[in-house]
């Protein structure tokens, strides 16, 4: 089980004082699909790298299966069983895809088949990509699905995705959200899913909406998806009251 | 350590010799011959006016190898060694050079070699050279190897270097002149540490119609030490030439590239690229992500972009 409790994340800008996060506490019980969703810049992604340790907070507590690890670095975490897949993965002169999923499988004798089956489940085949670098000479969306490979490879407890939709093709996606479905009814591991997809929203046992630094709004995604197309419908203030005048 | 095994390991390091090689060899161990063997193929004859040797490899001679190696295991030793390579037309042989310094003593150890290279129309020469110095004495580990390599029409060498840690001062030059049709492809891999300095002088000449040229340089400066990257690609007629260097800079390091390219003809073709950076901050966490501590991340990141 996974508990944050009382997160604040502030940042000093000049004279300012930003609250990124703002008291944020929540718990998310074993083997749950939970999607955070909402508007950019709201605090996702920040949410989500204090859970992983890559962003500290500036006070606030996480537990991880009873433990506080809130003092514990990245490494320690990943040793824990926390994986991160990162929304812009960085890229590796030098390092192949095999290498990557074998250092991800923490197993120096990953089978070919073991790295075939990861590939496939990202819509990538194994034989065009194995002794690939993982460098610039891979588009975007390549990248993004190795990256996400990755993290099955990685096969950990608590799963984070960062926007995994984003720079992917729609064949890829639809075979990515078959694999996060099929996680879900299998496997033991419990996944924080950041998107902004009613396809991936509407997976999740839970969906938390994330804005201005707090939690708006949790539920399940039959009671958060209409809310969300209220709020996005919406429109621009600026431009409602331009027309009324 | 007893100097048989030094000897082994020099040889292992830079020669990946185990054991007694099969095919041609010559070792050259503290300016003596420590060991020869010539085939039907490959002829390998002492200079008879200057140190060195000559190698001469038949015509039509496929699928062969040639070791050289240089060991060098006492303190204050001083050469320099000419070794001169003709090989024939149509050949395709793996030529494995490289210079190990194993020196416990005060007295620097220093060896310069000049490699020259006449490879015939149509032959393909694969030539690996790697650097190492060991030992735990005060004196220098030096080296300067000169590489000059004239290739007749059709020919190719893939000149693959490798220095990594322990060299104390290297100076290389190389030049290599392509003739119709020819193809140069070299891969420098460097290390340095320490207050280590090391020089790279490359000249890749595209002399014959349809040649080609390719430098890939990738070199990791650590500690207090200094390198310079002078790669020229000159084109003299309708070719291709590349040049790429990559480096990473750590600590106090201190690195200049300075990639050249030349054109003397219309419809030569060159393209260059430099970079010099210290390691990706978001590399590092990705690793960090996958249970690597910082320390084995820096090791797996530097050990990709050397390989």
């Amino acid at each position: 089980m996974l508990e944050l409790k009382n997160i604040h994340y502030v940042v000093h800008e000049g004279d300012e004082e930003l609250h990124i996060l703002n008291d944020v506490s929540l718990t998310i019980d074993d083997h749950k699909l939970v999607v955070f969703t909402g508007p950019n810049g709201g605090g996702k992604t920040t949410l989500a790298k204090i859970v992983m340790g890559l962003v500290t907070p500036t006070s606030g507590q996480i537990i991880w299966n009873g433990q506080d690890i809130t003092e514990l670095g990245i490494t320690e975490r990943a040793k824990l069983g926390i994986s991160y897949g990162f929304q812009q993965p960085p890229r590796f002169k030098g390092l192949t895809v095999k290498d990557l999923l074998t250092l991800a499988s923490g197993n120096q004798k990953l089978s070919k088949d073991m790295c075939c089956q990861y590939l496939t489940k990202v819509g990538l085949c194994a034989n065009d990509y194995l002794d690939r670098e993982v460098d610039v000479s891979l588009s975007g969306g390549e990248v993004k699905r190795i990256e996400i490979a990755s993290i099955l490879a990685r096969n950990s407890d608590l799963m984070i995705f960062d926007e995994p939709e984003a720079g992917i093709d729609l064949w890829s996606f639809a075979r990515l959200t078959e694999t996060f479905e099929h996680i879900h009814h299998t496997g033991n591991a419990t996944m924080i899913i950041i998107s902004h997809q009613e396809r991936i929203i509407s997976l999740a046992d839970e969906v938390i909406v994330v804005g201005d630094g707090t939690i708006r709004h949790r539920g399940s995604a039959q009671e958060i998806l209409p809310q969300i197309l209220a709020d996005t419908l919406g429109g621009c203030p600026v431009l409602t009251k331009e027309v009324k005048a | 350590m007893m100097e048989h095994e030094i000897d082994r390991e020099l040889l292992e390091k830079i020669a990946d010799m185990l054991g007694k090689p099969v095919g041609a060899f010559n070792i050259r161990k503290d300016s003596g011959c420590d060991g020869r063997q010539c085939t039907e193929n490959i002829e390998i004859t002492n200079k008879e006016d200057k140190p060195g040797i000559d190698i001469r490899i038949k015509a039509g001679t496929v699928g062969e190898t040639c070791h050289i190696p240089v060991i060098i295991t006492k303190s204050g030793i001083n050469e320099m060694v000419y070794n001169d390579f003709f090989i024939g037309e149509n050949c395709d042989v793996d030529i494995v050079a490289g210079c190990g310094i194993h020196n416990c003593g005060e007295q620097d150890s220093r060896h310069d070699g000049i490699h020259t290279f006449y490879v015939g129309k149509n032959s393909k020469v694969k030539y690996t050279e790697k650097h190492y110095g060991g030992g735990d004495g005060k004196g220098g580990r030096i080296m300067n190897p000169q590489t000059v390599v004239y290739l007749e029409e059709g020919a190719t060498i893939q000149m693959d270097t490798t220095q990594i840690r322990g060299v104390d001062s290297t100076k290389r030059n190389t030049k290599i002149v392509c003739g119709p049709g020819a193809e140069a492809i070299v891969t420098e891999r460097l290390l340095t540490h320490g207050d280590q300095i090391a020089e790279s002088d490359m000249e890749i000449v595209l002399d014959g119609v349809d040649s080609k040229g390719r430098v890939i340089s990738r070199s990791v400066a650590q500690d207090e030490s200094n390198q310079v990257f002078y790669p020229r690609m000159v084109g003299n007629a309708a070719c291709f030439g590349h040049v790429q260097c990559d480096s990473i800079i750590m600590g106090n390091a201190k690195i200049k590239s300075i990639p050249a390219i030349t054109a003397n003809c219309t419809e030569a073709q060159l393209v260059h690229e430099a970079a010099i950076g210290k390691i990706a901050g978001d590399q590092m966490l990705k690793l960090q992500t996958l249970g690597l501590t910082e320390e084995e991340a820096e090791e797996c990141i530097l050990k990709g972009f050397l390989a």
